[in-house]
């Protein structure tokens, strides 16, 4: 079976400028969600107390809702979580709330509402942990731009580490956006789930530039954007089934992990879908905006041979 | 040219079969089984208590499949939760026969039903997280500055102490936030007290503040050092403390753990009562010092039921009854630490405590009122007081250093130090996280995750083998081994595993079929060129390698870095992830290269493979 049959080079270069929009549009769509509707982060960023029940019938939410505010929480939020029968609370952190004794006075006030409530979780986070895990977050994403640049800047060249970065980057906006726009909760296996992503997809940047490389080596008298349409056209059959492979664990995901791993699958999902879109055709435009060449690219062996001539 | 040598083939097979071996333990589920461990920081366990123990159960009449002791518990294991149940009570009843007193912990627990061979050779199943197994989790964050100022008042009192007993008249002695300010008339009372003080302790460090003429001060902090030695000495105190209230709910294997420079981890596996385990974990302690009613017949009139007005009964440590006073002389606030030692004269085993300034005077009055009657140390715990001690005084006792001696072993006397120092926290903490997961819940995490990898690994499989054929096989395969070293590693390191381990076990599969398409394609478009297949295998896995490390030295910086910031549930996907990887570059290019090697290496005149249809555009 062969899925790919590709007679010449797809000129992907000569949409370069249609891509490059296409991107900068959704990147511009992204933060501007994200700068008006901001993250729904989980109890775990800004703390709070989550309580999850699970009743043997499906529970009505009102009373469960008048209770908690009769018992002195009435910012508490009550909804569903993956089923009728299960039931989410979630409070947050108030400065006079005895923060040690609000699951059990929750699940207090639960028992006492009727229904033979089971309790599944709890968690609590106090106020300084959240903000520790969001400067942690962020200084995990640095970390992880920062080894990349360094390390496809020395394998390769600045260019391609600049371009894969960047590329990359707007890959992880893109899923932010997506979890703004939806107001989806951001949780700290999501941020993992985007933190792989960005290696995952960095890794789709590394087999086209690798392709480049041997290209530019391999085959003289190509234009620049020649050597990129042929380095992506040989490595697509590639990309897409990596890509339909990832995607078909992360799919079983979907289906079968539940709630709790429901949006970290989700995140995969955006992340690996934009991370082909934007490794082939965001990256490539850019190394060649950049202006990469066969001449800056192979001038340390070029020195090698002529010194042994 | 596609063969390997054969250390590499035995290497290879080696690697393998050590996983298959550290994998096993992981397929044999669970059993119920009793675990028996101190409940005394000094009770050390010896060989003596497995006889017991099995005398105990033979003695009830119960079987047991295994009996498995180490340095900290021993297991027993049982066939069904209802022998279980039975074999607590009849190990219980033996080795606690004062069940308010329990010297051990005796508690139920699931134990590995994997054969002895296995767990002999340290082959264990993987460590599974509190979100797989259910069970409660508290972050607590020790209150440093509290602990800090809490000293410095003590040194503030130690202060006026030292002034007047070295007269150096002062305008006044007060903690003013991480400070200690001494107040002066003139100088030179003030050049005395910094004479003075500096004799006595190397811990402040003293500077000078002129804020007028007459009002001359001396301010004193804490060094580097001892601001240091305050916050070591308070997190482990607290630590211990925990351990000796842990120990009381009978957890099977519960983690108590430092966090970073203030903070402790406290995690009980199987615990559902949070309430219980919130209540044991703030309880306070305190000690009390009080004097013994010596009166003659009264100890002998209060056992036959009438207690003389304002003396209370109680059992001394070692069982023989003891009339003490109500009123309190000292409280454990006062005292700064307790460490097991020896009597200089003697050299019989002693504890040694140190007071602060205040409780040193008080401690002095009243020994030198009291010489030759007895004094009782009581631990009070949930309004139940205990005496630990009742040692005659023998002298005055100034200066704050006080030594109980007499009839005490060594181990006594560590015990006795320990539970002074023990029975009250040196800093206030504070529940910081809480997480509690429900056994239902815990099984239904392991049965999801457990899913999504087998549906995932089964989609990845089946497309494999159509699509590049009998290499997609041996791509399956490595897929498997990876798989398998993955779980072998985990189970070898006892890594915890948690529901977002899982997951990045399932992320770490999908991204590591990767490899093997690269492979696969190199080969495909190696043959499309014309290449002879032996020298399109051989060019395929040595062109792909190249791109493969890049990729996977990439992915593994995201793990790296999500390892080093990641906490809870990042962490444990991180420490899977990066596992993952290293595992897949082996198995990806190793085992699938062997494979391939031992299928078509040998045959001289290949004149095909079967890697899926290799399409050519002239076609």
């Amino acid at each position: 079976m062969e899925f790919f049959r590709i007679k010449k080079d797809i000129p992907f270069m000569r949409h370069a400028l249609t891509f490059n929009i296409i991107s900068l549009i959704t990147f511009v769509l992204a933060v501007f969600f994200l700068a008006t509707r901001g993250l729904h982060l989980s109890v775990e960023f800004t703390g709070g107390t989550l309580v999850e029940v699970a009743y043997a019938e499906a529970p009505q939410l009102e009373p469960i809702r008048s209770a908690l505010a009769t018992s002195g929480y009435p910012d508490a939020q009550v909804q569903n979580f993956g089923s009728s029968r299960d039931v989410l609370i979630r409070l947050p952190n108030r400065e006079d709330l005895d923060t040690t004794k609000v699951s059990e006075r929750t699940m207090a006030t639960l028992q006492a509402v009727g229904g033979a409530p089971e309790l599944r979780r709890v968690e609590f986070v106090g106020p300084q942990v959240g903000k520790e895990l969001a400067s942690d977050g962020a200084m995990a994403l640095l970390l992880v731009i920062f080894g990349i640049v360094v390390y496809l800047a020395m394998r390769f060249e600045w260019r391609f580490a600049v371009s894969a970065i960047i590329a990359n980057l707007h890959d992880v906006v893109i899923i932010l956006g997506f979890f703004a726009f939806f107001q989806w909760e951001f949780s700290l296996p999501v941020l993992a789930a985007v933190l792989a992503v960005l290696g995952y997809s960095v890794n789709e940047s590394v087999v086209v530039f690798d392709r480049v490389r041997e290209t530019f080596k391999k085959k003289r008298g190509m234009t620049t954007p020649e050597v990129l349409d042929h380095a992506i056209t040989s490595t697509i059959s590639r990309t897409v089934i990596t890509h339909g492979s990832t995607q078909m664990m992360v799919l079983a995901m979907l289906l079968f992990g539940g709630e709790t791993l429901h949006y970290f699958a989700m995140a995969l999902t955006i992340g690996i879908l934009f991370g082909i879109y934007s490794s082939v055709l965001v990256a490539a435009p850019l190394v060649m905006w950049l202006g990469v060449s066969r001449e800056q690219f192979i001038k340390p062996k070029k020195e090698k041979e002529e010194a042994v001539v | 040219m596609n063969r390997y040598p054969l250390w590499k083939n035995i290497l290879i097979g080696l690697v393998l079969f050590f996983g298959l071996i550290y994998t096993l333990p992981n397929f044999y589920g669970e059993v119920p089984a009793v675990q028996v461990s101190s409940g005394k920081a000094t009770l050390k366990l010896d060989a003596s208590l497995n006889g017991t123990i099995e005398q105990a159960l033979r003695d009830a009449g119960i079987e047991h499949t295994g009996l498995f002791s180490d340095t900290n518990s021993v297991r027993v294991r049982v066939a069904s939760t209802d022998v279980q149940l039975r074999a607590k009570d009849a190990i219980e009843k033996r080795l606690n026969p004062d069940p308010r007193d329990p010297s051990y912990v005796v508690a139920l627990n699931l134990l590995s039903a994997s054969p002895n061979w296995l767990t002999s050779i340290n082959a264990l199943p993987m460590y599974l997280g509190l979100d797989l197994r259910g069970g409660v989790h508290f972050l607590l964050q020790v209150d440093m500055p509290g602990a800090i100022t809490k000293r410095l008042d003590a040194t503030a009192a130690d202060l006026r102490t030292l002034m007047r007993d070295k007269n150096v008249r002062h305008a006044g002695i007060t903690r003013e936030g991480n400070n200690v300010l001494l107040r002066f008339r003139d100088a030179e009372q003030r050049e005395a007290a910094r004479k003075a003080i500096s004799a006595s302790t190397a811990d402040l460090q003293l500077t000078d503040r002129d804020d007028a003429s007459d009002d001359l001060k001396l301010v004193a902090t804490l060094g580097q050092n001892a601001q240091k030695n305050i916050r070591d000495f308070a997190i482990k105190q607290n630590i211990t403390t925990l351990h000796n209230r842990i120990n009381e709910l009978g957890v099977a294997e519960p983690v108590i753990q430092q966090q970073g420079l203030d903070r402790i981890v406290v995690q009980l596996p199987g615990v559902q009562d949070v309430a219980k385990a919130k209540d044991i974990l703030g309880r306070t302690a305190t000690l009390e010092v009080r004097l013994v009613d010596e009166t003659p017949g009264a100890l002998e009139g209060a056992l036959a039921g009438s207690v003389p007005l304002g003396t209370e009964l109680y059992n001394e440590r070692g069982g023989s009854p003891i009339l003490v006073r109500n009123q309190v002389v000292l409280t454990g606030d006062r005292l700064t630490d307790a460490q097991p030692g020896f009597d200089g004269q003697t050299n019989e085993p002693a504890v040694h405590l140190t007071l602060d300034a205040a409780g040193s005077r008080i401690f002095r009055d009243v020994t030198r009122e009291n010489v030759g009657k007895r004094m009782a140390i009581l631990l009070i715990e949930k309004g139940k007081g205990e005496v630990v001690t009742a040692p005659v005084i023998r002298t005055e006792i100034g200066g704050g250093r006080v030594q109980i001696s007499g009839r005490m072993t060594t181990q006594e006397a560590s015990d006795v130090a320990l539970l002074l120092r023990a029975g009250s926290l040196a800093a206030p903490m504070e529940i910081i996280e809480e997480r509690t997961v429900g056994p239902s819940l815990g099984a239904e995490n392991i049965a999801k995750g457990f899913h999504s990898t087998l549906w995932g690994f089964v989609a990845i499989a089946i497309f494999m083998s159509v699509y590049y054929m009998l290499f997609g096989l041996v791509s399956v395969i490595a897929l498997a081994a990876n798989l398998l070293l993955l779980v072998a590693l985990l189970s070898l390191l006892q890594a915890t595993l948690t529901l977002p381990g899982i997951a990045a076990m399932a992320l770490t599969l999908g991204m590591a079929i990767d490899a093997n398409v690269l492979i696969n394609e190199r080969i495909r478009e190696e043959l499309r060129n014309g290449v002879s297949p032996q020298a399109a295998i051989h060019a395929g896995y040595e062109r792909a390698f190249d791109t493969i490390l890049d990729s996977n030295i990439t992915t593994l910086i995201a793990g790296i870095a999500l390892l080093v910031f990641g906490s809870g549930p990042v962490r444990g996907f991180a420490v899977v992830h990066c596992l993952g990887i290293l595992t897949s570059m082996f198995s990806a290019i190793l085992i699938s290269r062997m494979l391939v090697n031992l299928l078509y290496g040998r045959r001289r005149k290949l004149e095909s493979v079967s890697i899926g249809q290799i399409w050519k555009p002239g076609n």
